[in-house]
Order: structure tokens, then C-alpha cells, then sequence
């Protein structure tokens, strides 16, 4: 067992930096120099924790990093924090895209407060994933809408202030549900044991609830956790925002805040109601085959850039959705690995996305053709990616959908199947996006764009090498999720069969 | 054998790195020499392991290299399976890798990509031999879908040209349906075997029940279906002819396109559980060879015609899978990789010494000006036809051979498709190579020129391999011949009724009999017109108007279904049923944009102490 100060040091750091960069606002470029400082030092920090995680301590059934110390004993509050093999991946990504967004979609207009939100919102993301109490992941779950309602209207595209809001009150009202589920769930636990208030996570796994009430509860927390996901028909907020964010919000909240909703279905809608499970599946699953249909339709007919990737990672998240409630080990797993995958090659799509507007402004696919003869760098990042998003063996998105998709067929094979045609409508609209964008002659302004420039190059060089190591050797990042997919799926399975 | 058999992909890979890291830097002489060295490296450690296998008593290696992916019950290793099976193919890919690398040094060049293509090359071969290597499924669709991306990146070479950007694009959607049934196929297997190996699925046969037999074997089918361009997939293959030619010979014709007969003869055992599968398999090989070569005998364009002829050779090849007959089916792949090889490129050195035309029209009389293009073509011609002794008439024969034992109209059939291959070949030749020089238009009265040796001496040697390859397995040298040689690999072959020689030599008169009509019909036919005779059916030229109807039946219907999706579903049905269910919604909204009216920072604050009052307010009260 590691020291709890390691997470720590990764939520507070940031906060602190946000501070820092509004306190030397007044020096042009400081602020930024200090969030790019502590991206970096995140970067390094999530590394030597995922170095130093082991798994030993998930096969024990424990967490790593582990601590509580309880704020208001009378409000249940705490300040719980741990690590296992969920979360890992998860952190690791906070702290990358934090640095890559400010690296590539740096944005000079009042730079101090942009910095700022940034940092704020790395700091509430990283508490949410390392949230041992299930109250308080709340807390910082609600609060990261903040910082993202203001970067979406303070720097986003022409309807930014319709985006910013439309997103607050989808995700606002939605995550009502969760707190009353959580609330239930604490003053059911203590009305039983006539304890103290606590929403521990471990201690509140252990309420006993009717299979009614785990199924009602299921639905607040999908509610919740769906719109942010997003889980199809809760998506619709998220072409419009990804759309009109600037760059770095765009990778935030499709790269980073989606997987607060797949990772929080999955530690809370999945760990803390087992007995809802085997009823609630077939539907969830269902409405996570028809996001991977419905989102690659939709793709397919997408205008401009943006909108196209917000309707891939509909389909892309509807994969993780449907690997979380698999109930297989295997699946799990896949879903664990591809919320970091997708991550990570989102951040490519939408660096890439914001290289083109900087150069055309505009993101409008037909307003782009043949830029495979100018920008032949630029074009074969963008192809690497979207190999990795289709499912090419040997780069990481592969992995991440194979596991999802044969661990869903061993619980649940008609969906899998049905699932796997999602591997074809990828191709459809990856291949049609690219030939309209790369393919073809170069006219006009077109002919005339510039290729990658070294800086830009360097922000993309992670992301490859993410999508091509993963790809070819997930073994040392496997064997970190696995054991602790485990623990959970073999936990909910026995504490369904004996509820 | 563990330290070398790795070396035959390593090698490949080595050189796309090189070219890959340090493409800026070299000359295009350098890369087309370090592509093409590479390749032949990756031939040479295949002959080695073949030595080195033909000395070993199992027979049957597995080289572990590295864990890919383990987790729970799934393991699957990153391991090659030497065996008779996977090393002949890696044999035959390698070495013809080898020479269309080398004729593709010179046919390439001046290309703008020139390093690009051999870039796309290198990882080509990487691929299709990680393919017949892997000693898993998931290793083999690692290899798979290699080969449909850069068979996808090679097609769409030309990539300002809308035709070949769409026809890369086609080609790998296409392959994706088949990847599809790949994946089920996978899954299937997994479910009820608890295993991926190729070895360990064998061993455990016995846990899979006829109805899923069948299952997977339909599934193994879709996935050949889609790779080797047979019914109902097929109409990719003509539209990938928009690559270089070498591509076409390379990836079109001689390997990639063989990939799932590859699949279907490694599945044996599994093949071997589900007649109803086995039968299906025959139908489509049979259908498909048949269909593609009325096809082909209506093409106006040189490498049209052969792309059609591929798939009809590949149907001969997916038939005798079916029944059962794979020793025969992998002697057809590799004779065919050597007589279409050696006719691509020949067409190729045809196309480049009339500065790219494909229309046949506009050939003729180029037997006088190519001297060693004319008497080599004039080989593959003689061998695709199946005039004895080349190899196509051997390996043609053993597949009919073995048809006819088990099913008598699918050999009717096979024997129609023989009359039909003879006579679009000879249609083809005499367009080409006969007749009046109609092409003076096209190189404006210059006289076309003979291809520099590198390209023309790996004519020569696929010519002799063509005239000699029916050597590899003689209907009556049993102890020395291929199928002896792959016999271990296969799973259970359904017995095939002893053939008196009698009926042998009927059967081979009968081949012979067809490739005489065939012959006869074309040269009276084509010997004084150009132009399309009665027997040019537009329906045929149009590929029996397959695309029309899935335009028709899919395409049309699905576009209108997604544009359906956006306008309606997407923005009055869903955003408006959500923003509905919401209620206040829109009006609370109204209130919070006054709210907002430039008082962001105020507003940060409230909404952190709104969200708080919250918790606190719902606590107190919930107590």
C-alpha cells in the first residue's frame, strides 16, 4: 500500500496552479508557462502512481493509495481517497489531456482565466476519480460542471452561449437523480445499522435493498451517468457543445468528462447495485447497440468536423457502455481500457480538427479536399487515429473492442453480435470522412495549407505512440485493470445471486 | 527453427521501419532496393525453415514470441505455427513478393510516391504473412485486416483521382462485411472452445455442436467471401484494378485475394463438422467461378478482364474447398499465383510501353514490338487456359477431378467456367497481341518500347514457374507431391471414391476438350473485329448489374434511412422529446441567461454555494 498523499498532491496541485496563473495574470504568458509546468508535473505524478500501482493489492480485494479522514461527521462528509484498477487509467488521462489540450489548443484570448478553468477542472476530475466515497465523488462530479460551462461560453464558436447552457441543464438536471440515489442509499444504510452517516463506498455497497429499489435507483444513476456519457437518447447535448467549444473544451469533455459517466456507471450503477443488474442489463445493453448504430449513422451524415467526432464518440462511448454491463470479467476490462483509448484518440481527432480551423476557419467538411498532397503528415496522424478508432488490430482501439465485444458475446451474444456490425459502420464513416477531407485534388486555399508544424508535431507524437504501444503490447496496462474487473464483476455476480 | 522462422516477418517489418524513419533521407534507388532486399531475405529464412521443417518429426512448430493479450480466460500469444501448410504459403508469398518488388522498382519509377508504395509494400508482405503464420485467430485478423489496409492504401494510390479514392474506400468496406462474419466466427469458437489457438480449437472439436459448426463455418465463409471476392462480395476486386499494376498482381491476384481460401483450409477440422457448411462453401466457389468468367469474356479493359478472371479462379479455389479437396485448392493458389502474376505484369508492361492505356481497343499487333512480353504473356495465356503440360491444366484438373467425385452438376459447371476462361484469355490475347496496331493514336506514332529488364526477367522467371509448377503435385507421383507434403494439416477429408484411370483420363480429355472450344471460339470470333460481338452481352459488361442493385436494395435505403436519423429523429423526436420531458427546461434557462448577464465570476460562486445549499437542504430534510 502506497501513500495517499500521491492522489492528493494530483488533486490539489492543479487547484493551487490555477491559483498561481490568476495570482502572475498581469505578466503576459506566465500564466500560461505555469499550467503547462503543472500539466507536466501531473503527467509525471499519474505516471509514478500508475508505475507504482499494484496489483497485488486489488487481488487482495483492497485499494491502493488509501485514506479517510471524515470532514462533517453530521453531513456524512468525507475526504476518502483510493486507487485500483478502474481508476487508474483514468487519472493517468486527466493529467494527459490537461497537458495536450493546453499544448495544442492554446488559446490566447484572456489566457489567465483560461488556464485557470482548465486547472480547476483537472483538479475536480482528478478527485473524481479517485473518490472512495461515493458523496463526495458527487461533490466533485457537480462541480466540474463549472469550470466547463465557462470555458464553453467564455472561449467557444458563435452559439456558444446556447452550447454552454444546454449542456449545464442536460447535465445539471440529470445528475439530481444520482444525488437523491446517493442520499437514499446513505440514510437506508444508517436507518439499518443505526450508525453514524456515511457514504463510504466499501460500507455502502453492503446496504440492503429490495430488488425494486436497486432497480429504481439503477435508473437515476443511468440518468445521470447517461447524459454524460452520453448513453443513446440522453446524447443530444453533446454534438452541439463539442461543436461549439474551442479545441481544449472539446477534448475535455469528449476525452476526459464522457468517462465520468462510463467510469461512474460502472464503480456506482454496476458496484452498488447488484441486484438490479441481471434485470436492468438487456436493456442498457440495448440502448447501447443502438448508439453504436445510431451514432455511426449519424456520422455519416455529419457537416462539419466536429459534430462528426461527437457522433463517432456516441458510438465509440455506446461500446463502453455496452462492455460495462456485459457482466463479464473480459468485457470489463475492454471497456476499462477503451475509455482510456478513446480518450487518447479523441485527443488526436480534435487536435488535429483544431490545427485545420487555425488554418481554414472552418470546419466544415466540404470545405476541405485532397489535403493528403499538402499536409502529408497531418493527414497520416489523422489516418492513424482513425485506424485506432475502427478497430485496427495492432493499434490500441482494437484491443479495448475485441475484449468488449467477445466478453459481451460469452454473457450476452445476440447484442454482441448486433454490436459487432459497429465495426463495419466505423469503417463507413471513417473512410468517407477521410476521402472527403484527405482525398481527392487539392484546390485553391487548400492547395495552399501548411503542413504540421514541429510544436504541433510534438503534441501528436504521445498520442501515437499511445495508440501504437497500446496496440501492440497492452499486457503491463492489462494486468492492471484486470484484477480489480475482477474483484467487482465476480463481487456483483455473488451479491446478486445471494441478495 | 524458433530462432529463424520469426525472421520471415521481421524482415518485412525492418525494412517498412527503415523506410518509415528514414524515408527523407534515401535515394529511391536505396528504398526500392532495401524494400525489394528485404523481402528476399524474408524468401530466403523461408526456404531455410521448410529445410529445417522437411527434418523435423512433428511437423508441427509453435514459436512463441510475446504475450499480446491475456486477460481472465482469454490468452492470446503473439506466436507463429510452422507447418507444412503455413510455410508453403509463406514460400509462394515471399518469393513472388520478391519479384514484384523488383519489377515494381523500375515500373514505379519517377512516381511522386515512389517511397510511400514501397513503404505500403513492405507492411504488405508483413501482413499476409503474419496472416498464414499467426498460430491464433486473432493473429491471423491482425494479418487480415493488415492486408485489407494496405491493399485499401495501394488501390487508392492515385488519391487525387476520385475512381481510386472510392475504390480504395470500397475495397475495404468491403472486406469489413467479410471481417464481420471473421469476428463472429471468433467469438463462436471462444464461447464453446474457451480457446483461440488454431491447435487448441482442433483438440477440442468435440465441444462444438453440428448447429454451431455450421454457424462458424458460415461465418468463416462471409469473412472469405469478403477477402477473396466471391459472391456475394466480390465487385470490389474490378474497382481495386485503379492501383498500380504491380499492386494488382501482387495483392489482387496472387496473395491477398487467396487469404480466404488460406482461412477456410487452415478451419479444416472445423469444415469438417458441418456437411451443410462444406456444401454451401462448393455452391458459392462454383457460382462464383461461373458468373465472374461471363463477366469476364465482356471486358473492354486489359486488367478488368484478369480481375474477373481472378475471381473466377479463386471460385475453382473456395469449390474444391467445399469439397473437401484442399491439397488441390492450395496447388490452384499457387500455380494461379504464378500464371496471374506473371499475366498482371505482363499486361503491366503492356500498359506502361503505351503510356497507361487499358482498353483493349486501342492495343493490337504488340506481339512485334515487346519481344520478351509476347512470348511470356503468350505462357500464361497457354497456362490459364489449361493447355497440357502447363500447370493450370494440372492443377485445373486435379480440382475437377475431385468436384466430380462428389457432385456432378457443380462439375458441369466447373467445366462451362473452363470453356468460358479459354475463351476470354484468348479474346484477351488476340485484342492484345494480334491484329491490326490500333494504338498509334494513344503514343502519337511513336512505336511502343519493350520494359527494362527488371522488369522483364521476373517475367521470364514466373513464365518457367508457370510451365513447370505443375511438377508440385503430378495426379500420380502420391509420395512426392504436394498435397502428400500438406496432408497433416488438414482435418478430416471426406474420402474421395476411388477414380479408375480410366475415368482420370476421360476427366482430362474432357478439360482438354473445353479449353479446344474455347480456343476455337474465340479465334474465330475475335480474329478480324474489335468491337463487341453477339456474344458481349451488356448485361455481362456490367457485371450482371450487381452494383445497380445494391445501390438499389442497400445503399439508396440507408441514405435515405441516416438523412431520416438527422432531420427527424435526431432533431424533433429525441432533442425535442428530452427538452420536453425537462419541462422547464427552456424556461429555467431563460431565467439563469438573466442571471448570467456579466456577472461570471459571481455566478461561478453562486452556483458552487447553490450546489451545496442543495446537499445540505436535501440532508437536513432527509433527516
Amino acid at each position: 500500500m502506497h501513500s495517499s498523499l500521491w492522489l492528493s498532491a494530483l488533486i490539489v496541485l492543479p487547484l493551487v496552479g490555477a491559483l498561481v496563473a490568476m495570482l502572475v495574470r498581469k505578466m503576459p504568458g506566465a500564466s500560461y508557462i505555469v499550467a503547462v509546468g503543472v500539466g507536466a508535473i501531473e503527467v509525471v505524478l499519474s505516471l509514478i502512481v500508475a508505475v507504482l500501482y499494484s496489483s497485488h493489492v486489488a487481488n487482495a480485494q483492497g485499494f491502493d493509495f488509501y485514506t479517510r479522514h471524515v470532514v462533517s461527521a453530521p453531513l456524512g462528509l468525507a475526504y476518502d481517497v483510493a486507487l485500483d484498477g478502474l481508476s487508474l487509467l483514468m487519472v493517468v488521462l486527466t493529467a494527459l489531456v490537461l497537458l495536450l489540450s493546453l499544448l495544442g489548443g492554446r488559446d490566447k484570448r484572456r489566457e489567465p482565466a483560461f488556464v485557470a478553468w482548465l486547472l480547476i477542472l483537472t483538479g475536480l476530475t482528478m478527485g473524481s476519480f479517485v473518490a472512495h466515497d461515493v458523496l463526495e465523488f458527487f461533490i466533485f462530479f457537480e462541480l466540474t460542471l463549472v469550470p466547463c460551462y465557462f470555458i464553453i461560453s467564455g472561449w467557444g464558436g458563435a452559439e456558444r452561449a446556447r452550447a454552454a447552457l444546454k449542456f449545464f441543464l442536460y447535465t445539471f438536471t440529470a445528475s439530481a437523480f444520482l444525488l437523491i440515489g446517493i442520499l437514499y442509499m446513505g440514510f437506508a444504510y444508517q436507518h439499518q445499522h443505526g450508525t453514524a452517516l456515511t457514504f463510504a463506498y466499501g460500507i455502502l455497497s453492503t446496504t440492503t435493498m429490495s430488488h425494486s429499489t436497486e432497480v429504481w435507483l439503477f435508473i437515476g444513476f443511468a440518468i445521470a451517468f447517461g447524459v454524460k456519457a452520453p448513453i443513446w437518447p440522453l446524447h443530444t447535448w453533446s454534438p452541439l457543445t463539442y461543436a461549439e467549444a474551442p479545441t481544449a473544451g472539446s477534448i475535455e469533455l469528449s476525452a476526459l468528462l464522457a468517462k465520468l459517466g462510463s467510469y461512474g456507471l460502472l464503480r456506482f450503477a454496476v458496484g452498488l447495485l447488484p441486484l438490479a443488474q441481471v434485470s436492468v442489463r438487456p436493456y442498457v445493453l440495448t440502448l447501447a447497440v443502438i448508439g453504436i448504430l445510431y451514432g455511426s449513422i449519424l456520422a455519416c451524415v455529419s457537416k462539419d468536423l466536429k459534430r462528426f467526432v461527437a457522433y463517432s464518440s456516441l458510438a465509440q462511448m455506446s461500446f463502453i457502455t455496452l462492455g460495462v454491463m456485459s457482466g463479464s470479467t473480459i468485457g470489463v476490462t475492454g471497456a476499462v481500457l477503451l475509455m482510456f483509448n478513446h480518450g487518447i484518440i479523441t485527443i488526436g481527432f480534435f487536435l488535429i480538427i483544431g490545427y485545420l480551423e487555425r488554418r481554414r476557419s472552418s470546419i466544415q467538411i466540404a470545405d476541405f479536399s485532397g489535403l493528403q498532397r499538402p499536409a502529408p503528415v497531418l493527414s497520416a496522424i489523422f489516418m492513424v487515429a482513425m485506424l485506432a478508432s475502427m478497430g485496427l488490430p495492432g493499434l490500441s482501439g482494437f484491443v479495448s473492442e475485441y475484449l468488449i465485444l467477445i466478453g459481451t458475446f460469452t454473457t450476452h451474444a445476440w447484442w454482441a453480435a448486433v454490436a459487432s456490425l459497429g465495426v463495419l459502420a466505423s469503417a463507413v464513416y471513417l473512410l468517407w470522412a477521410y476521402q472527403r477531407v484527405f482525398h481527392g485534388r487539392a484546390e485553391g486555399a487548400n492547395a495552399e495549407i501548411s503542413d504540421a508544424s514541429s510544436a504541433e508535431r510534438w503534441v501528436l507524437v504521445p498520442v501515437v505512440v499511445l495508440i501504437v504501444v497500446l496496440g501492440v503490447f497492452p499486457k503491463p496496462v492489462l494486468d492492471r485493470i484486470t484484477p480489480s474487473v475482477h474483484n467487482l464483476v465476480t463481487q456483483v455476480a455473488t451479491a446478486g445471486a445471494a441478495k | 527453427m524458433s530462432h529463424v522462422a520469426p525472421l520471415i516477418i521481421v524482415f518485412p517489418l525492418v525494412g517498412f521501419l527503415l523506410v518509415l524513419v528514414n524515408g527523407r533521407s534515401l535515394s529511391n534507388r536505396l528504398v526500392g532496393a532495401i524494400a525489394t532486399g528485404v523481402v528476399g531475405l524474408s524468401f530466403v529464412s523461408s526456404v531455410v525453415v521448410f529445410v529445417l521443417l522437411l527434418h523435423d518429426q512433428s511437423r508441427e512448430v509453435t514459436v512463441q514470441l510475446f504475450t499480446w493479450i491475456s486477460v481472465d480466460t482469454l490468452h492470446v500469444p503473439a506466436a507463429l505455427l510452422v507447418d507444412p501448410l503455413s510455410i508453403t504459403m509463406c514460400l509462394f508469398v515471399t518469393g513472388i513478393s520478391t519479384l514484384i518488388h523488383l519489377y515494381s522498382t523500375a515500373y514505379m519509377d519517377g512516381e511522386k510516391d515512389f517511397r510511400k508504395f514501397f513503404l505500403y509494400l513492405n507492411l504488405f508482405v508483413f501482413s499476409m504473412l503474419t496472416l498464414v503464420l499467426a498460430n491464433n485467430l486473432v493473429l491471423t485478423f491482425v494479418g487480415w485486416e493488415g492486408v485489407g489496409l494496405c491493399s485499401y492504401w495501394l488501390v487508392s494510390f492515385y488519391f487525387d483521382r476520385d475512381s481510386a479514392a472510392s475504390a480504395g474506400k470500397k475495397a475495404f468496406i468491403y472486406n469489413r462485411i467479410g471481417d464481420v462474419g471473421l469476428l463472429l466466427a471468433m467469438f463462436l469458437l471462444f464461447l464453446h472452445t474457451h480457446t483461440l489457438t488454431y491447435l487448441g480449437i482442433f483438440s477440442s472439436t468435440s465441444l462444438i455442436s453440428p448447429a454451431i459448426a455450421t454457424l462458424v463455418v458460415l461465418a468463416l465463409l462471409l469473412a472469405a467471401t469478403g477477402k477473396s471476392a466471391q459472391i456475394p462480395l466480390f465487385n470490389w476486386l474490378p474497382d481495386a484494378m485503379e492501383g498500380p499494376t504491380p499492386v494488382s498482381a501482387l495483392i489482387h491476384a496472387a496473395t491477398m485475394v487467396t487469404a480466404g481460401v488460406y482461412l477456410l483450409v487452415r478451419m479444416s477440422p472445423i469444415l469438417a463438422l458441418s456437411s451443410s457448411g462444406r456444401m454451401s462453401i462448393a455452391i458459392i466457389g462454383g457460382v462464383t467461378a461461373f458468373v465472374a468468367a461471363t463477366i469476364a469474356t465482356a471486358q473492354k479493359d486489359i486488367k478488368k478482364v484478369l480481375a474477373f478472371s481472378t475471381v473466377s479462379q479463386i471460385g475453382y479455389m473456395v469449390l474444391a474447398v467445399g469439397v473437401g479437396a484442399y491439397g488441390a485448392a492450395i496447388f490452384l493458389m499457387i500455380s494461379h499465383a504464378f500464371f496471374k502474376a506473371l499475366l498482371f505484369l505482363g499486361s503491366g508492361s503492356v500498359i506502361h510501353s503505351l503510356g497507361g492505356e487499358q482498353d483493349m481497343r486501342k492495343m493490337g499487333g504488340m506481339a512485334k514490338w515487346l519481344p520478351l512480353t509476347f512470348p511470356t504473356f503468350l505462357i500464361g495465356w497457354l497456362t490459364i487456359s489449361g493447355v497440357p503440360p502447363f500447370a493450370g491444366f494440372w492443377s485445373k484438373g486435379d480440382v475437377l477431378t475431385n468436384v466430380f467425385a462428389h457432385n456432378k452438376a457443380l462439375w458441369v459447371l466447373g467445366v462451362l467456367t473452363a470453356i468460358l476462361t479459354a475463351y476470354y484469355m484468348t479474346r484477351l490475347f488476340i485484342l492484345t497481341f494480334r491484329g491490326s496496331e490500333r494504338f498509334r493514336e494513344v503514343t502519337h506514332q511513336h512505336d511502343p518500347h519493350e520494359s527494362p529488364l527488371v522488369m522483364t526477367a521476373p517475367l521470364v522467371i514466373l513464365a518457367v514457374l508457370s510451365v513447370l509448377g505443375g511438377l508440385l503435385d503430378l495426379p500420380w507421383a502420391h509420395g512426392f507431391s504436394l498435397t502428400h507434403f500438406l496432408s497433416p494439416t488438414f482435418g478430416f477429408v471426406a474420402p474421395i471414391p476411388s477414380q479408375s484411370t480410366v475415368l482420370q483420363t476421360g476427366l482430362a480429355a474432357v478439360d482438354v476438350a473445353a479449353v479446344v472450344i474455347g480456343l476455337f471460339a474465340a479465334f474465330t470470333i475475335w480474329r478480324n473485329t474489335v468491337e463487341s460481338s453477339t456474344f458481349e452481352r451488356p448485361f455481362f459488361e456490367h457485371v450482371w448489374r450487381w452494383d445497380d442493385a445494391y445501390d438499389a436494395t442497400l445503399g439508396r435505403p440507408l441514405a435515405r434511412a441516416a438523412r431520416v436519423s438527422n432531420d427527424v429523429v435526431e432533431d424533433r423526436i429525441i432533442d425535442a422529446a428530452v427538452e420536453g420531458v425537462g419541462g422547464s427546461v427552456r424556461r429555467s434557462g431563460e431565467g439563469i441567461r438573466k442571471l448570467q448577464a456579466g456577472m461570471v465570476r459571481q455566478y461561478a460562486l453562486a452556483m458552487v454555494l447553490g450546489v451545496t445549499v442543495i446537499v445540505v437542504y436535501l440532508v437536513g430534510r432527509a433527516r
